[in-house]
């Protein structure tokens, strides 16, 4: 199971989403279509039509820059922060 | 009693203010939509629901609605998307705002406009006016992502629902009577000050706004304020007696064909008001002569600007007007426009602002 780690931006959107949370998946992409079943729109949050991780979204598997196909190991912990960006 | 409500889009979320029928005194409430900036926000008086297009730096677009006047939110941007293909346009902001006829409209930026039939939970798209003069820029995939054209307004007719019109960016008007199947160029009389490839298109529409008469439109222009007697098939300009001929904002009044307003700024870097002096101006003779309304107003170092979305005025027997500063004052009426007061400050540079009237 994959430690998750979200944004505090995303949970005021979705009722029931914590800021942590553990899931069984693949890679990222497969993670986020979990996500996205259990809250329907999560997806649309951090992906644009592509699809590929919106440009102000910024995920990182153990540390590691990701992407998309990035692959997960069982214990893996993902970060998915809100880059800076505004003001 | 009624209650008069004002929906506030700021860049930092959107605020509601409460009044009863004296419009005297208010009551904000806010931010909601989590602080996302938000474009334009409406009341849709059908189903009392408020709805407000929002894009979120991080998170993207979405369109945000309330069925009890606040108290509780939710976002969907499904079905808003120019899809996955290769080349396809990006959506990066919606507003233009529309609820006609038992549906919503949206305007989207690439020029897009999307409808909901299910109260905003899901989207399509209607129409991105392909083929019309001037969309090959548009729509041009080399120019992705988009960051200045876009459609940030449709205008319903009261009457007959496959009836609307679009404002694309710089392009100009584009009138359907098929429910977007086909369109039309609506510029005829426009003036533009720039060199412009196509006859029928090329102008810069700010703020398009339909009087009681639904004959008898009015628009403020990047450049002039015209008045159309035709329903748009042709403009006459009626700038003359404003101290500019630059503005984004402009209301018509709901009782009276002949009265329009709008907010002259300065048309270069600033566009805010004119020598720091606040002041809304109105016709009420379709634009042969101009009234200059300032009391109540700032008329000092008041450098402020109002957007397209800034300015509303409610359907009361006497209206109220009402507009939103680019640095968060907002100014009410209880008499069209005679005195003024403000009613909110230190908001949000504030995007849009609407009223209703609700029971």
């Amino acid at each position: 199971m994959a430690d998750v780690h979200l944004p505090s931006t995303l949970p005021p959107l979705f009722p029931g989403l914590t800021r942590q949370l553990e899931l069984d998946a693949p890679d990222v992409a497969a993670l986020l279509d979990e996500l996205d079943e259990r809250w329907p729109g999560l997806r649309d949050r951090l992906c644009e039509p592509g699809p590929e991780i919106r440009r102000h979204i910024h995920v990182y598997v153990d540390r590691e820059r990701a992407q998309l196909d990035t692959a997960l190991e069982p214990r893996s912990r993902v970060d998915v922060i809100t880059a800076i960006s505004g003001g | 009693m009624s209650k008069t409500v004002l929906i506030v889009g700021t860049r930092k979320g959107a605020f509601l203010l409460e009044s009863d029928e004296a419009r005297r005194d208010w009551q904000l409430r806010g931010p909601y939509c989590e602080g996302w900036p938000i474009y334009h926000a409406i009341h849709d008086p059908s189903s009392g629901t408020i709805y407000a297009a929002g894009a979120s730096e991080w998170h993207g677009a979405s369109i945000w609605r309330s069925s009890d006047l606040g108290e509780t939110w939710a976002q969907s941007s499904e079905g808003l998307s120019f899809g996955e293909g290769e080349g396809a346009p990006k959506l990066s902001k919606v507003s233009g705002l529309t609820a006609a006829h038992g549906r919503l409209f949206a305007g989207a930026e690439n020029p897009g406009i999307f409808q909901s039939r299910d109260g905003g939970e899901t989207w399509s798209l209607l129409s991105s006016l392909e083929g019309q003069p001037g969309s090959e820029a548009w729509n041009d995939p080399a120019n992705q992502p988009p960051g200045h054209l876009g459609v940030p307004a449709i205008l319903p007719h009261p009457d007959d629902p496959t009836r609307y019109w679009a404002i694309v960016q710089g392009i100009g008007i584009f009138e359907t009577t098929d429910d977007g199947g086909s369109w039309t160029p609506r510029n005829r009389g426009l003036r533009a000050d720039w060199p412009r490839e196509h006859d029928e298109v090329g102008f810069c529409v700010h703020k398009l706004v339909m009087s009681p008469d639904t004959e008898r439109l009015y628009q403020q222009n990047h450049v002039g304020v015209h008045r159309s007697d035709d329903a748009g098939q042709s403009w006459n300009e009626i700038t003359e007696g404003l101290p500019a001929e630059f503005g984004f904002a402009a209301a018509a009044h709901p009782h009276d064909r002949d009265t329009f307003y709008v907010i002259p700024l300065d048309p270069g870097h600033t566009r805010c008001m004119l020598d720091g002096k606040a002041a809304v101006w109105r016709t009420s003779d379709a634009g042969s002569s101009w009234t200059r309304l300032a009391n109540g107003l700032p008329q000092a170092n008041a450098h402020v600007g109002v957007l397209r979305e800034g300015m509303a005025i409610d359907g009361h027997d006497e209206p109220g007007v009402y507009f939103g500063t680019s640095t968060g004052q907002l100014f009410a009426s209880a008499d069209e426009g005679e005195s003024w007061s403000e009613i909110a400050n230190y908001l949000p540079a504030i995007s849009s602002v609407e009223v209703a009237v609700v029971d």
